[in-house]
């Protein structure tokens, strides 16, 4: 049975679970006289969440468990000798499983019968065209140890699915029972349904929590992995980077964390005093019918893909910038620069500080502005003095937002800035930042256990430590900017 | 003792109805919000240095009216105002007409307590500020003290002018909120429903306020409460539907109404 057919089948079982129970609800009703106390609905919603859940629960952890332990098993079972030089373990392991869902395919289409496959041996029969004549490409011949090893793949994974069946039927038929027995009129069956359904939010809350929890760790662990075999007072504190893949690196993050804020901060520049001109602009001056037409037209900005706006810094600004000031000026010669990726990168963070300026503007009460026309105030000395004051929180808040977008973005950056890392304080010299480097170093055909593709994990970390910092500080300033009115 | 303070009284305001002159004066103003008439064809004086009450059930135009005394109006999308209003014989609606200049003029307290979420001094110091009306900190701080004083809240607030103005209590701000309309020096206050967010002692306070401010302003109040109207006012004018029904000196309006609505909305039959 599949996964997908054992998932209809709970799926039945719980519909004839809510019908069954909530007819057992209003026949015991009926036969002792007595009210129910919920509604007979709830008396099978009851019991079909005791059927569903706990089988789905045990589906879901099965699925996932199972192959974790059969590859350990499996993997005992290959010896450190059947493994190539310079190979990993893990390139054998998937030949593994490519052969195993191999013959999966092959006893499928009727090849061979589980029998003769049971006493098929990869040295006398030739697996390899076997397999390839069902469109299983191998990339050399099989061995021995591999191919036994992937007969019982095959073997433990067919058990292990019976079993999985076998308990997610049991699970679901057992606690249906039960709830099924449970059912009386006395029963709080509307209750029992209202803790199911916070447990289930509760549920797709912790999803994502745990998600984030989950990224940080795999980054905590591969840094630290990087880490012992990189000093970190090297990474952190060095001026140059200059990775080199024979080894003997020079990995200093100081270049990359100027050149990300030197960007960012070119790009805040700009965004930060248009972003917010336009949201007064929108908030205070103009017109519903004018806004209810802008707002949704620069928002459109944000939609654009990120990869456009490199283009437009790669093809227009860039060149532009070192054509008409950067060359006449004497200042730089590349079209890279660190100008180019911070001016584009500003435009593309015009819409979220001017939206969600506008949107903290808006909620200044009316009242703090009649107060002030009340008093003779024009509307530009309101907005100075009144407005501004008052929404100044929730715009930093905007503005940090925009910060953290402006630190993790890559493509604009690889487009417009370069990839040279250098400290320099010309913005018009090629710069590159962190992200970008991210990607540089884990790009190409490299190994996952040299300093060199790692430390990409311990710029992420690093990476995710300011930016998380800053969205902190940002929710912080708009929480305590709410308690103010409200 | 009580019969002669009430002639006294009475005999002050006859005296004072006799020699009084027009502040305003609205001739039919006529208020659309869109396509929707809000006010018909008012025409209403409002005295010099008297309290002039506007009441009537809710909806019926007096806020609305109210607003356009010192335009306020103007703030809101799609409304129109018709007719002609004078502040001391000139229209207020004319072009040429400054419209900030006239809301220095005519001040505003608004239903609400609605202090900017800055200091106590700030909030008095606003006006004055951006009307130039000081010259040094030092005329700064004695406009704001003088402010606070006419509003009756220097002595409560003296020693904390640099806390924030949301601070106080909701009375304490309805007098910040009048002291911060009587720094810029206006002719006229007006005040829409300054109570009505505030318990009985602090609606106490405002009233006595209002009665001892109207020595050097003219004041027009907006509010649901009779017996706050009865009080603090020399005149009513009753609002209804957009029209105005009647308007007459207070005792009048409150002992011997000539329209039956007025009657019934003052007995509390309808409102």
């Amino acid at each position: 049975m599949t996964p997908g057919v054992l998932i209809l089948i709970v799926l039945a079982m719980t519909i004839v679970g809510f019908i069954l129970g909530r007819r057992r609800a209003v026949a015991m009703a009926n036969r002792e006289k007595v009210k129910l106390h919920s509604l007979p609905g709830y008396y099978g919603q009851t019991v079909a969440l005791f059927v569903a859940v706990p089988a789905y629960v045990l589906l879901a952890a099965w699925l996932f468990l199972q192959p974790i332990v059969i590859e350990n098993h499996i993997s005992d079972l290959i010896p450190a000798s059947a493994i190539p030089e310079g190979g990993a373990r893990s390139l054998v392991m998937a030949d593994v499983r490519r052969i195993a869902n191999g013959l999966d395919y092959v006893v499928g289409k009727g090849g061979v019968s589980e029998d003769e496959l049971a006493s098929m041996r990869a040295d006398i029969s030739n697996i390899r065209s076997r397999l390839a004549d069902v469109g299983i490409a191998l990339g050399s011949d099989v061995k021995p140890v591999v191919f036994q090893a992937a007969k019982t793949y095959r073997k433990i994974g067919k058990t292990g699915s019976l079993l999985r069946d076998i308990a997610v039927l049991a699970a679901a038929l057992g606690f249906g029972l039960w709830a099924l027995w449970r059912v009386n009129p006395r029963m709080r069956a509307r209750n029992t349904s209202e803790t199911f359904v916070k447990a289930l939010l509760i549920a797709s809350s912790s999803v994502a929590i745990l998600t984030t929890l989950g990224i940080l760790l795999s980054l905590l662990f591969e840094s630290i992995h990087f880490f012992r075999i990189y000093p970190a007072r090297d990474f952190f504190f060095s001026t140059v980077w200059n990775p080199q893949f024979r080894g003997g690196s020079d990995l200093g993050i100081l270049p990359l964390l100027w050149g990300t804020f030197y960007v960012s901060f070119v790009a805040l520049l700009l965004a930060v005093p248009i972003g917010l001109m336009i949201a007064i602009y929108l908030a205070e001056y103009s017109g519903s019918t004018l806004r209810s037409f802008a707002k949704p037209a620069i928002e459109i900005l944000a939609g654009i893909p990120t990869i456009v706006y490199g283009l437009f810094a790669l093809v227009t600004v860039g060149p532009f910038l070192r054509d008409w000031i950067a060359q006449p000026f004497g200042i730089g010669n590349s079209s890279s620069s660190v100008m180019t990726a911070g001016l584009v990168m500003g435009i593309m963070l015009i819409p979220f500080v001017s939206s969600l300026s506008d949107d903290i503007i808006n909620a200044v009460p009316q009242a703090m502005r009649d107060g002030s026309y009340g008093l003779g105030a024009t509307q530009s000395e309101t907005i100075k003095r009144v407005i501004l004051p008052a929404a100044l929180p929730g715009i930093v808040g905007a503005v940090l937002l925009a910060a953290s977008r402006a630190i993790g973005e890559t493509m604009i950056v690889v487009m417009g800035a370069g990839a040279a890392a250098r400290l320099n304080l010309n913005p018009f010299e090629a710069m590159t930042t962190v992200t970008v480097k991210i990607v540089s170093q884990l790009t190409g055909d490299t190994e996952f256990a040299s300093p060199e593709t790692l430390v990409a994990f311990a710029l992420g970390l690093t990476l995710f430590v300011f930016t998380l910092g800053l969205n902190i500080l940002a929710l912080y300033i708009v929480r305590k900017y709410r308690e103010q009115y409200e | 003792m009580n019969e002669m303070t009430e002639t006294a009284t009475e005999a002050a305001v006859n005296a004072a109805a006799s020699n009084r002159s027009v502040k305003m004066r609205g001739d039919k103003v006529g208020v659309f919000y869109g396509e929707k008439q809000a006010l018909f064809d008012v025409d209403l004086d409002i005295y010099e240095h008297e309290v002039t009450a506007l009441i009537g059930p809710s909806g019926c135009g007096k806020s609305t009216f109210l607003r356009c005394l010192n335009r306020m109006n103007d703030t809101i999308d799609g409304c129109r105002v018709t007719g002609k209003l004078t502040l001391d014989s000139e229209n207020i609606y004319d072009p040429k007409i400054d419209v900030v200049e006239l809301r220095a003029r005519v001040g505003m307290v608004f239903q609400k307590p609605n202090p900017f979420p800055k200091s106590i001094f700030e909030n008095i110091a606003y006006g004055p500020r951006i009307h130039g009306l000081v010259k040094s900190k030092g005329d700064l701080d004695e406009v704001v003290a003088i402010s606070l004083q006419k509003a009756g809240l220097f002595e409560e607030v003296k020693d904390r002018l640099n806390e924030p103005g949301t601070g106080l209590s909701g009375g304490q701000q309805q007098r910040l909120c009048i002291a911060r309309a009587i720094a810029v020096s206006p002719e006229v206050i007006l005040m829409d429903e300054p109570c009505s967010a505030l318990d009985p002692i602090a609606t106490a306070k405002v009233e006595e306020l209002i009665d001892e401010l109207r020595e050097n302003y003219t004041i027009v109040i907006v509010t649901h409460s009779m017996q706050q109207a009865a009080r603090v006012s020399q005149r009513t004018a009753m609002f209804h539907l957009g029209n105005l029904v009647e308007v007459d000196a207070t005792d009048v309006i409150f002992t011997n109404p000539s329209d039956p609505k007025t009657q019934d909305y003052i007995t509390g039959r309808y409102g």
